[in-house]
Parts: structure tokens; sequence; C-alpha cells
């Protein structure tokens, strides 16, 4: 589902954030990524979902070769793709209900559908009754679960969380790591970076940890199957 | 993979909801004007008054050809006689002279008919008084048909006229008309220049206003190219903003204009009268209306496509 292949990834007049990465998630996989800050978690996700191109290597993510996947099949890759952030990227000017709709609206679904859809989302988070709140009426910990409703909407096969529980307290950042643990149960591949290793060494998946931009693992290339 | 593929609903209803998705654009735009009333106010107030002025000029113009048109329509010819010739034989000249294809009407004038129509208009009675004899040549007033009354044809027909025996002189009375219609011709590209500098005006304010707008919204942009909008799913609101700026800005224009030619229309009307003229000012016409919005649509359409070029690729998600 996910093939790191040598990957090196260069930011222009910086270091190397990533070297010679590889790795692979089989579908269906779940794993945690962890390491220090500035390690490369998060230029190894926005690789996964094509926010950056690599300098060297080859990637190939739900069937799809990144590194020669042109511009305008890119918005196409993406929606199989769900990603969550640590600062939740919601917009403000709009409710709850319109924010989790978004990728349904883009990828055309009609109103009954559109709300039907988003309502399970929400209801899957615990914020259905919060449908039509303004986003910055809810704490931090609701609106980590907007965004996360928002990237499973369209249920995509690869879900793409960066550090969800950054700032939330421990009893609510295991609430939302069993959110993810549910999510792979049915099927979507999960990588989720986080640096809460008290937690997630306790969910019992395999656990990827970067230094410096390079894989820490006894095996060169981990192969992560469900 | 398959769930990728899974996760698309049926192709009849994404295209059902690509129509729904355009209407929604469309009023999702048009939402955003009504929500920045002062903001859309000013812009549309540029937009029309730049859309206004040559609108304005150009019907200044098409008034004023329409009108000198009518002067061109009263062509007329003197046809000076020579002493020798008799009154009796000034009635037969003007009658050949009426025979002849080209004209419509030949009146003859007497030495003292001249004399009398002198006196009566011209206010100079008294002094012609003073000569022991009468000044002025006999003449036969012509005037063509419509069909002769262009420029050409009309001196073509002086030359005639004056090959006929006892013709002194045929005198065309036009050349101020020709005057006047070089300076109308001169003044409409001055109005053209003026148009196309001021449509290129309308264009930037456009492409200035859905700059800004795109710069506003970047973040919404980022987080809808991230959850997978195509370039044209994201155009379509910005491309519809100029749209609507181009139509409002247009509509506003033709108001601005017929408010003009109301305040405008009793002077002239009085000034008319004063000539003896029932003319009345023309109004740009349903075609030239039309003309006129379809033209600000089309700047504000083309606005907003140069800014949504130039700047939606820049913004990419972090
Ligand atoms: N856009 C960028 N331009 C230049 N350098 C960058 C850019 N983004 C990241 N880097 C550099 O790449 C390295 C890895 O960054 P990255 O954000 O992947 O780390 P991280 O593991 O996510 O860290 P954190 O835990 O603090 O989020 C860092 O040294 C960082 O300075
Ligand atoms: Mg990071």
């Amino acid at each position: 589902m996910i093939q790191f292949q040598n990957v090196v990834k260069r930011y222009p007049g910086g270091q190397e954030a990533l070297s010679q990465v590889s790795l692979r998630m089989d579908e269906g996989a779940m794993a945690f990524l962890t390491g220090h800050s500035g390690a490369g978690k998060s230029t190894l996700l926005k690789l996964i979902a094509l926010i950056e191109r690599p300098t060297r290597g080859q990637i190939t993510v739900n069937g799809q070769h990144l590194n020669t996947l042109p511009r305008r099949k890119v918005p196409y890759f993406r929606r199989g793709i769900g990603i969550i952030f640590q600062d939740h990227h919601l917009l403000h000017d709009r409710s709850v209900f319109d924010n989790v709709a978004l990728p349904l609206v883009i990828l055309g679904y009609r109103r009954p559908e559109i709300a039907r859809r988003v309502r399970a989302a929400l209801d899957k988070v615990g914020l259905l009754h919060k449908e039509k709140a303004q986003p910055v009426t809810l704490s931090s910990g609701e609106q980590q679960r907007v965004g996360i409703a928002r990237a499973v909407v369209h249920k995509p096969a690869i879900l793409l969380a960066d550090e969800p529980t950054g700032n939330l307290d421990p009893a609510l950042s295991r609430e939302i790591m069993e959110l993810f643990l549910q999510f792979n149960q049915v099927g979507v591949t999960t990588l989720i970076a986080s640096h809460d290793l008290e937690l997630i060494t306790t969910l019992g998946k395999p656990i990827l940890k970067l230094h410096a931009g390079k894989l820490v693992h006894a095996d060169p290339q981990p192969e992560i199957a469900p | 993979m398959s769930r990728a593929r899974g996760n698309a609903p049926p192709i009849h209803t994404r295209f059902q909801a690509w129509g729904v998705n355009h209407a929604q654009a469309l009023v999702f735009s048009l939402g955003r004007l009504y929500r920045n009333p002062f903001g859309a106010a000013l812009t549309l107030a540029v937009i029309a008054i730049a859309l206004a002025l040559p609108s304005g000029l150009w019907l200044a113009l098409k008034n004023l050809q329409a009108a000198s048109g009518d002067w061109d329509h009263g062509a007329q010819l003197s046809v000076f006689v020579a002493d020798s010739v008799t009154d009796p034989a000034l009635v037969q000249l003007a009658g050949r002279i009426q025979a002849l294809e080209a004209v419509e009407r030949a009146q003859p004038l007497t030495r003292e008919d001249a004399l009398a129509e002198f006196r009566a208009l011209s206010g100079f009675g008294e002094a012609l008084d003073l000569l022991d004899h009468n000044p002025l040549p006999a003449l036969v007033l012509v005037t063509p048909v419509p069909a002769h009354q262009g420029p050409a044809e009309v001196q073509a027909l002086a030359r005639q006229l004056e090959a006929l025996e006892g013709v002194t002189q045929a005198q065309v009375d036009m050349q101020w008309v020709q005057r006047l219609q070089a300076l109308l011709e001169m003044t409409r590209r001055g109005v053209v220049l003026v148009a196309i500098l001021l449509g290129l005006g309308v264009l930037l304010v456009v492409g200035n206003t859905i700059r800004l707008d795109i710069l506003n919204r970047r973040r919404e942009i980022e987080v809808a190219k991230l959850v997978g909008a195509t370039d044209g799913f994201i155009r379509r609101p910005f491309l519809y903003g100029g749209l609507w700026l181009g139509l409002f800005g247009g509509l506003l224009a033709l108001f601005i204009v017929g408010l003009a030619l109301v305040l405008l229309n009793g002077p002239v009307q009085q000034l008319a009268a004063l000539y003896g003229s029932d003319f009345r000012l023309q109004g740009p016409g349903f075609s030239g209306a039309l003309g006129l919005l379809g033209t600000a649509v089309a700047l504000g359409l083309g606005g907003s496509w140069i800014a949504v070029g130039r700047h939606l690729r820049e913004i990419e998600p972090q």
C-alpha cells in the first residue's frame, strides 16, 4: 500500500531531512512513526500525501508511482488519503458540518448523501450534537476530532496523522488513538506520527523510529503487515 | 486500491453534481459579494464608471452623427445664372434642371426675388438702398433627390449644372458638413481609444479584486487542495466572482448612462426646438445595452481568469 525505496528528501538550502529511507506497509496495516523533533516524521508523511516530492528514490502509494504522477492527477490521488494535522486545518468561516462535508462536496456527492455521511462521521468521533457549531467555539480536543471526521468522511484507503494528540491530555489522547485503531480495524491503512511513546507502546502496533532522517530499525526495510 | 475507487459516487450522480457544483459556485460567489457590501460597492462603482464613460461618449457620438445626418439631408446647390438670362429664360432653365434625374426640386429665383429674400433675411435692407442697382444675380435653388445627397454625387451634379448654358457657377454648401464628418471620425477614434484603455482598467480592477480574494482565502484553498480538489473546482467560485463583478458593473453602467440620457434629453430637445428640429436623444437600444453587458461580463471573466491563472498555482498545502 505504501512503499519507500531509498528515499532521500533534501529541502532547498537544507541538509537531508530524510536519507535512504525504505519501508513497506501492506494494505490494512497500521504503524506509528516516532523520533525526536526534526527527525523527519512530518516530511515522511508529506511525501506520502504528495505535499512534498522526494529528491531521490521511489515512492509507491495506493498503486501509484508518485515520482511519475503528473500534477493534474494529484487531486485524484489525494482523494484516496485522509490527512490529519496537529493544528487540524479547520476553516473558521463555516460550521462543523460544512467543514466535514468539504471532501464529499469535492467528490461530487449529492446533498442528502453528504448529510448522511457527514452525520455518520461526526457520530463516530462523538460530535454529532455539534454539527451546527462554529469551529472556534470548540475545545482543541473537539476541533481535533472534527479534523478526524473530515479525514475519514470519504472513506479513504489510507489515513495519515501528524501528531494528532500533540496538545491533548492523556485520557483524550488515548481516546483519539483508539478511534484510529477502530478505523484500522475496518481496513484503513493507518500511519500516525507521534512522540507520545508512553501511549503508543501500549497499543500493540509496530513503531517506526526516525533519527536524523534515518530509520532506526533492525530490518533495513521494515515490512508492516496487518 | 479497490477502496480508493470505492470512495467516488456513481458516474451519473457525479455528472449531476457537476451541474449542482457550478450552480453552487455561482450562488456562493454571489453570496460573498453580498456579505462584503462596502468593498463590493466600491469595486462595482469603479467598474461602472469605467464602463459608463466610453459608453456615454459613444452614445453622444452616435447622436451627433444622427443629428448631422439630418443636416446632410438638406444639401442644396445654388446655381447662379448670368445677368444676360431673362426671367422667362430663367424659368425655362429651372424646368430643364428639374427634369434631370438627380434633381428633386429646382426653384428659380429672379434677381428681384433674390433681393427681396436678402432684404427680408439679412436685415441689411437699408444698405442695399444705397446702391443704385441690384447687385444680386438670379439663381436656381436645386435640391438633389435623396439618393444623390452624398458629397461625391452632389459634386458631380454641380459640375453637370455648371455645363448648362447661362449658368455661371453651381455652389455646393457642404464643406462644413464634410468638416463635421471628419471631426466626428476623429472623435470616434478617440472614443475607441478611451474605451480600450478603460476596458483594460476594468480588467485590472477585477483582476486585482479577485487576486486579493484569492490571497484572503489562501487557507481554504490549501485545505481544499489537501482533500483532493481539482484546479477547476477551486477556480470556479473565483471565476464566477469575476463574472458577477462584470455583470453588476455593466448593469450599473447602463443605469448611469440611462440617467444621463434622462437628464440631458430635456435640454437637448429645447435646443433642437430652437433650430426648428424635433431631434431627440437616442438611447443605446437593446443591442447596445446587450453589447455593453456582454463586454462587461467578458472583462469580468477575463480579469478573474488572469488572477486565477497567476495565483492559484502558487498556493499549495504546506
Ligand atoms: N519546508 C521546509 N524547508 C526547509 N527545511 C525544512 C522544511 N520542512 C522541514 N524542514 C527540515 O527538515 C527536517 C525534518 O523536519 P520535519 O518537520 O520532518 O521533522 P519532524 O520529525 O516532523 O519534527 P517535529 O517533531 O518537530 O514536528 C528539519 O531539520 C526541518 O528543519
Ligand atoms: Mg512534525
